[in-house]
């Protein structure tokens, strides 16, 4: 059973510029599923589409079978729970006058209600915390610092802890690593392969690095243009039969 | 102000700053509950026969042409300038600061409506206003107040807008949202403390402005009305006695200037206490 199908998902900009294209795919349950392309080929657009943040032209996404894309934002609320995303630049992604434990728990403050957790438990605010930080790994005393205390690669261990606090079965992962350095960039991607087997998470991690993702995804997506020219799997990314833009993307790396 | 201590480095300039400040503030927070608690003298009770008399044990600071002592008129008229300047600012920044984050996070049509109409206001000048107002519905503090938060609230308005209109595009925001927020948890808990900084700076400087266009009205007649003492009506009042008793315009003159600059010194060290973080992040 697939987790997200998008099918003839379109969106153009009020300047005429069509930014996704007649674009379908679908995410299984515990995939990771990759999506390159250069910047400003409309990966991000559609990122902004899957969480609502950005409207649609027409076409549909499906999250669990339920069509997600027309929903107004109470009939949504539900669902808005089950997809998380992960921003490239974590800075901007965490409020600066907010503690970092104010931060991560946002989410579940929301959620609390009607939310069941399976691999944390919540017990206080800040045991909780405490079992989010352990999971990225980074010390529990941040909790009380604010963002402009810590590192790039830090802040955005904390955007991926708020993202995974609440379970959610989806994260978008948007250019995750981009504004980090190369040793934080291998860092985060081997928590995020680590966190997407212990929380059965899936994932949709969009990327202009196309080796990242290979060392990512099973699945892998190549965007141009708004439009998917190139679908495979991961060990098929050398194979003769690639779409030209795809041998392009190859020869950069 | 900021010329007052240029050349000293930003931190000790700070501190200094904020003592003076604060000193000033506890001063005249010390003075102005003292006058509640005990009070002397009737500040309005005229005796002809103790007129423009010099200090005293009795009289501090003396009396005035109609024999009411001149440091109780001054206290209370302290309460009432910076009493209605203070109404006029809350009542503006209750009105401004609302109006300026709905109108910056909902953007579109709410914003544009939001917007002509402080435009509207706006293009008046707050003195314009008040002349017009004391025209109409006669001079009196009440009116005074009333135009100037008429006035005053668009530039907050403004001010909070253009500073929400930017953070608001922030990813955080966007994540808030993801996360199922509404706009008004959005605008209470990611917003609102963003301009609160802005907001008090300004106000602190604002504060000092209006202190003097409350005693400027006030000196001509168009404020506060006799014989309820102000420092502005009380400078008025004793210009004829300039020659014989200049210090009954020295008094309220010194207390106008020295509120004014100590509101100015507060709001400037503000704006640096509220810009450390920038610093840091530098």
């Amino acid at each position: 059973m697939s987790l997200l199908v998008v099918e003839n998902l379109m969106k153009t900009f009020p300047g005429g510029k069509t930014a996704v294209n007649n674009l379908s795919f679908h995410l299984g349950k515990g995939e990771c599923l990759g999506l390159v392309g250069e910047s400003g080929c409309g990966k991000s657009t559609l990122a902004r589409c899957l969480l609502r943040i950005e409207s649609v032209d027409s076409g549909s996404i499906y999250l669990n079978d339920i069509a997600i894309e027309r929903m107004n934002e109470r009939k949504l609320y539900p669902h808005r729970k089950k997809i998380q995303i992960v921003f490239q630049n974590p800075t901007a992604a965490l409020n600066p006058k907010l503690k970092i434990k104010d931060s991560i728990i946002e989410p579940y403050e929301q959620y609390r209600k009607e939310l069941t957790l399976s691999h944390f438990s919540y017990t206080s605010k800040e045991a909780f915390i405490g079992q989010l930080l352990e999971a990225v790994e980074l010390p529990s005393h941040i909790a009380n610092q604010y963002p402009h205390e810590l590192s790039g690669g830090q802040k955005q261990r904390v955007t991926i802890a708020r993202s995974i606090s609440i379970e959610p079965d989806l994260i978008v992962l948007d250019e995750p690593t981009a504004s980090l350095d190369v040793i934080s960039q291998g860092a985060v991607l081997n928590l995020l392969t680590e966190l997407r087997e212990t929380l059965h998470l899936s994932y949709l991690f969009i990327s202009h690095d196309l080796a990242a993702v290979n060392q990512m995804s099973q699945r892998i997506m190549v965007m141009k243009d708004g439009e998917i020219v190139d679908q495979f799997n991961q060990e098929q990314l050398f194979s003769a039969d690639r779409h030209p833009y795809t041998k392009e993307l190859i020869s950069i790396f | 102000m900021t010329g007052l201590s240029i050349r000293l480095p930003r931190a000790k300039k700070n501190r200094i700053q904020a003592g003076i400040a604060l000193l000033g503030v506890v001063f005249f927070s010390a003075v102005f509950i003292y006058t509640f608690l005990y009070l002397r003298h009737d500040p309005v009770l005229t005796d002809l026969d103790r007129r423009l008399l010099g200090m005293s044990l009795q009289h501090p600071l003396g009396t005035d042409q109609l024999g009411r002592d001149v440091l109780t008129r001054l206290l209370l008229g302290g309460q009432q300038t910076l009493g209605y300047s203070l109404l006029a600012l809350m009542v503006a920044l209750f009105i401004g600061v609302p109006f300026g984050i709905i109108s910056g996070y909902k953007r579109g049509l709410v914003d544009r409506v939001f917007m002509r109409i402080g435009d509207a206001f706006l293009s008046f000048p707050d003195t314009i206003v008040a002349i017009v107002l004391s025209g109409l519905m006669g001079p009196g503090i009440g009116n005074l107040v009333l135009a100037i938060v008429l006035v005053k609230w668009v530039s907050y308005a403004r001010l909070v807008r253009s500073t929400v209109l930017s953070e608001s595009q922030k990813d955080y925001v966007l994540i808030a949202r993801i996360n199922g927020l509404s706009s008004r948890k959005i605008m209470r808990k990611h917003l609102l403390p963003h301009v609160v900084g802005h907001v008090l700076v300004l106000a602190s400087l604002d504060l000092g402005k209006i202190i003097l266009l409350i005693s400027a009205f006030s000196y001509i007649g168009l404020g506060a009305q006799p014989p309820m003492p102000e420092w502005g009506a009380m400078l008025n009042d004793s210009r004829p006695y300039f020659q014989s008793r200049p210090e009954l315009m020295i008094y309220p003159g010194l207390a106008i200037v020295s509120v004014v600059l100590l509101t100015n010194m507060l709001g400037d060290y503000l704006r640096d206490r509220f810009d450390v973080k920038k610093e840091v992040q530098q």
